[in-house]
């Protein structure tokens, strides 16, 4: 780690040293650019860690100037990025304290990352009287640019609502039959919006099949789930929708399995696709995994220049391939490349916002639409598939993957998720 | 009140502070902001620790300070900053009086847990309830002074500052008075104290419900400086662990050493932070370790062996 830092500053001392000697005045050479992630708990090894992966190996590529076209200009706007890795762990509260630090007394120059819902709830008001520039990579809940509209926040992938939706209609297509569905999410944002979301959308595609009265909200990092997986044994829906994530997520599929849970259920796993590599054979087969959008194992086959270039060198260094969460902090960090080369690396942060607001860009997996909440929301496609454990390869596989337009699954720019839902999905081109 | 040196000292230091304050930068105001806060909470449980009490549950005052200003902001649009610190103060003194009729008759581990076990029905209730917040919590608007919203967050660092001056000079000059010194007469031996001919409970339910408004205090300034609530920082015994651990740093010694310790702390968590982001929980721990193996009279007790040296003690 220290060497690391040390060696970024000397190459840094090198590059400001020759771009002194070219005589460049304005431009700044380089730029800090802070990361948070979960580094301490439990969702640091299923989901920190590899946003994080997924970040540095992207900002390094670009300070090298190594993507694929058409980034493979060098730098942002030219100026080599620093990664400060911030630990996301501790609480909303102990976040915005973290930030105002960032901002006030480090001095970044942007804040690019976020996985918890509850954390960007918090803070999309903080950046806001900060005037930040900040991008949202991974955290779900559509509330942040439908409570208020932002300037300086931006968010980089699809919300809750897309992954919901989307559970929704790949259940209707696999399971037309279903005559009840019931539920476990974590008690905050994000959970109570993923089963609002998915519970809406079922009541309007699906009106015979029943919500169960006793849907579980557990508390966000409990761990222990024996009450809830004897109730949900006990209940008659033959469906469970979970957007649990990180170890809640690995924490939940061990002691469900165990009791063979999934035996008797169909289970649904809005952010199932982080267990896709990590778990092996201790995975069910048959669950319906999603990965919140075009990331992770649904991809791991799309043969476009920028998504092997991603799946190759994560492969190389780290061993595995890459999930979900290291495809949403590398594209939030491209997005980040993206808004400074327009800019300038020198540029305010309301500069860099109108670089961003808007615009359409191809990320590593998917095309980038950021046409919601004022051109600060992204929408993209999003698709589920059914695991399967391939015994020949040793490793878990999806099958009958499919994704749905962003337009299908994502309400139109102005109209409310639950409004839009409410009101029948109006607008939806699937 | 004011003779004393300590009461002195308190009075120049707040003014010296609240002076330097306008020149600093703001991350700097905001490390005197929380370190202030939180120091309000340190102080009413030093009173306790003098007393041979320790509260593993004192979030829950905390707690109940910071959500009263939450849910007043949220409600009724409460935002002025002194109406928000006495409604988190009488909240949270209201519910450690009533409760200070059971608490008072335990002592040790009992009463340490007691207070966990209270803190944490709170916090269950808050995490299981969607109005209250859950897990996310809620943001709080700026707070507002006699109907005018400051520009900067100053103002907000001077009130922070003055209560904390008022509140040492109080609690300063409560333990001179006869309750007040029973403290340390408890805490060595309640059969005495009895047949000195005062009420060891009533002495005892006073110094808790102190205790407890300091805290209520504490939590609502807490909340109005970071502008967000939430019962992971707010209630969790983690956050009671937190206050025992400032009390510990900061040493019984002097009313004035929970504002040095509180401070201390969140410089301390700042570049544990900044400088480990994945091992700064190690970093508390073992400074931690290293005061009470080293310090067990905390700062306090550094600062008085260096300036009792300089005196040529």
């Amino acid at each position: 780690m220290k060497h690391n830092y040390l060696a970024r500053a000397v190459g840094l001392a090198a590059i400001s040293a020759m771009t002194l000697g070219a005589g460049s005045a304005l431009a700044k050479d380089a730029i800090t650019i802070a990361v948070p992630s979960f580094l301490t708990g439990g969702a640091a090894g299923p989901f920190g860690i590899p946003a994080m992966n997924g970040a540095k190996m992207v900002a390094d590529a670009i300070n090298a100037g190594k993507l694929p076209a058409p980034y493979d200009s060098k730098g942002f706007g030219g100026a080599t990025a620093t990664i400060e890795a911030i630990d996301e762990g501790g609480g909303a509260t102990k976040q915005v304290a973290e930030y105002r630090n960032l901002v006030e007394k480090r001095g970044v120059d942007a804040v690019v990352g976020y996985i918890s819902s509850g954390n960007c709830q918090a803070l999309a008001p903080i950046a806001e009287e900060l005037k930040q520039f900040t991008i949202f990579a991974t955290c779900g809940t559509p509330r942040i640019f439908e409570e208020a509209p932002r300037k300086y926040v931006f968010r980089t992938m699809g919300h809750a609502t897309a992954d919901n939706v989307a559970a929704a209609m790949y259940v209707k297509e696999k399971y037309p039959d279903l005559k009840g569905y019931t539920g476990i999410n974590q008690n905050y944002a994000w959970g109570q919006d993923s089963w609002r979301d998915f519970d809406l959308t079922l009541k309007q595609i699906m009106p015979n099949s029943m919500a169960s009265d006793k849907t579980q909200f557990p508390k966000i990092f409990a761990g222990q789930y024996g009450s809830e997986i004897s109730a949900m044994s006990l209940d008659k829906a033959d469906l469970i929708h979970t957007s649990f994530w990180g170890g809640d997520l690995e924490a939940f599929i061990f002691q469900g399995n165990a009791r063979g849970l999934f035996k008797k259920k169909i289970g649904v796993f809005t952010v199932g696709g982080t267990a896709a590599y990590r778990l092996g054979k201790k995975l069910p087969d048959g669950l319906v995994l999603g990965a919140r959008g075009p990331y992770g194992i649904l991809v791991r086959d799309r043969d476009s220049a920028l998504n092997q270039w991603f799946v190759n060198t994560y492969k190389n260094l780290y061993g595995t391939y890459p999930s979900g969460p290291a495809y949403q902090y590398g594209q939030a960090i491209l997005a980040a490349k993206i808004a400074y080369d327009k800019a300038g690396s020198d540029a305010s942060d309301e500069a860099l916002g109108d670089a961003l607001r808007g615009i359409t860009f191809e990320s590593f997996s998917t095309t980038v639409e950021m046409s919601l909440g004022g051109g600060h929301q992204a929408v993209t496609e999003n698709g589920y598939g059914i695991t399967k454990y391939d015994d020949e390869n040793g490793e878990n596989v999806v099958t009958d993957v499919k994704f749905y337009p962003g337009s299908c699954i994502m309400p139109p720019e102005g109209v409310n998720s639950v409004d839009w839902i409410k009101g029948g999905m109006k607008g939806a081109k699937c | 009140m004011l003779e004393d040196k300590t009461s002195k000292f308190v009075l120049f230091g707040g003014v010296l502070i609240i002076l330097a304050g306008a020149f600093a930068p703001n991350w700097i105001v905001n490390q005197f902001m929380f370190g202030f806060s939180r120091a309000l909470a340190i102080v009413g449980l030093m009173v306790l620790w003098r007393t041979g009490l320790v509260s593993f549950g004192h979030a829950f005052y905390f707690g109940l300070g910071a959500y009263a200003v939450a849910i007043l902001d949220i409600q009724l649009g409460v935002t002025d900053v002194f109406l928000r610190l006495l409604a988190g103060a009488l909240v949270a003194g209201l519910a450690g009086f009533l409760l200070g009729f059971i608490l008072r008759n335990y002592r040790d581990i009992f009463f340490a847990m007691l207070n966990t076990a209270i803190s944490m029905v709170l916090f269950g209730i808050v995490v299981k309830t969607e109005s209250l917040g859950s897990t996310d919590g809620f943001a709080i608007s700026m707070s507002t002074i006699f109907g005018l919203a400051p520009e900067t967050k100053y103002p907000l660092f001077v009130i922070i500052t003055s209560v904390g001056v008022i509140a040492a000079l109080l609690v300063n000059y409560y333990l001179k008075t006869t309750y007040g010194r029973l403290t340390t007469a408890i805490r060595d031996n309640e059969i005495r104290v009895e047949y000195l001919g005062f009420s060891v409970a009533h002495a005892i339910h006073l110094k808790y419900t102190i205790s407890t408004i300091l805290a209520g205090g504490a939590g609502a300034l807490m909340a109005m400086s970071l502008g967000q609530v939430d019962p992971e920082s707010m209630i969790n015994w983690t956050v009671s662990g937190e206050l025992v651990f400032v009390t510990i740093l900061s040493g019984p010694g002097n009313v004035i050493a929970p504002f040095i310790g509180s401070l201390v702390f969140e410089v301390l968590r700042t570049y544990a932070f900044e400088l480990a982001p994945q091992a700064w929980q190690l970093i508390m721990g073992a400074t931690f370790l290293t005061i009470i193996f080293f310090l067990p009279g905390g700062i306090w007790s550094l600062l008085e062996k260096l300036g009792g040296r300089k005196n040529g003690k």
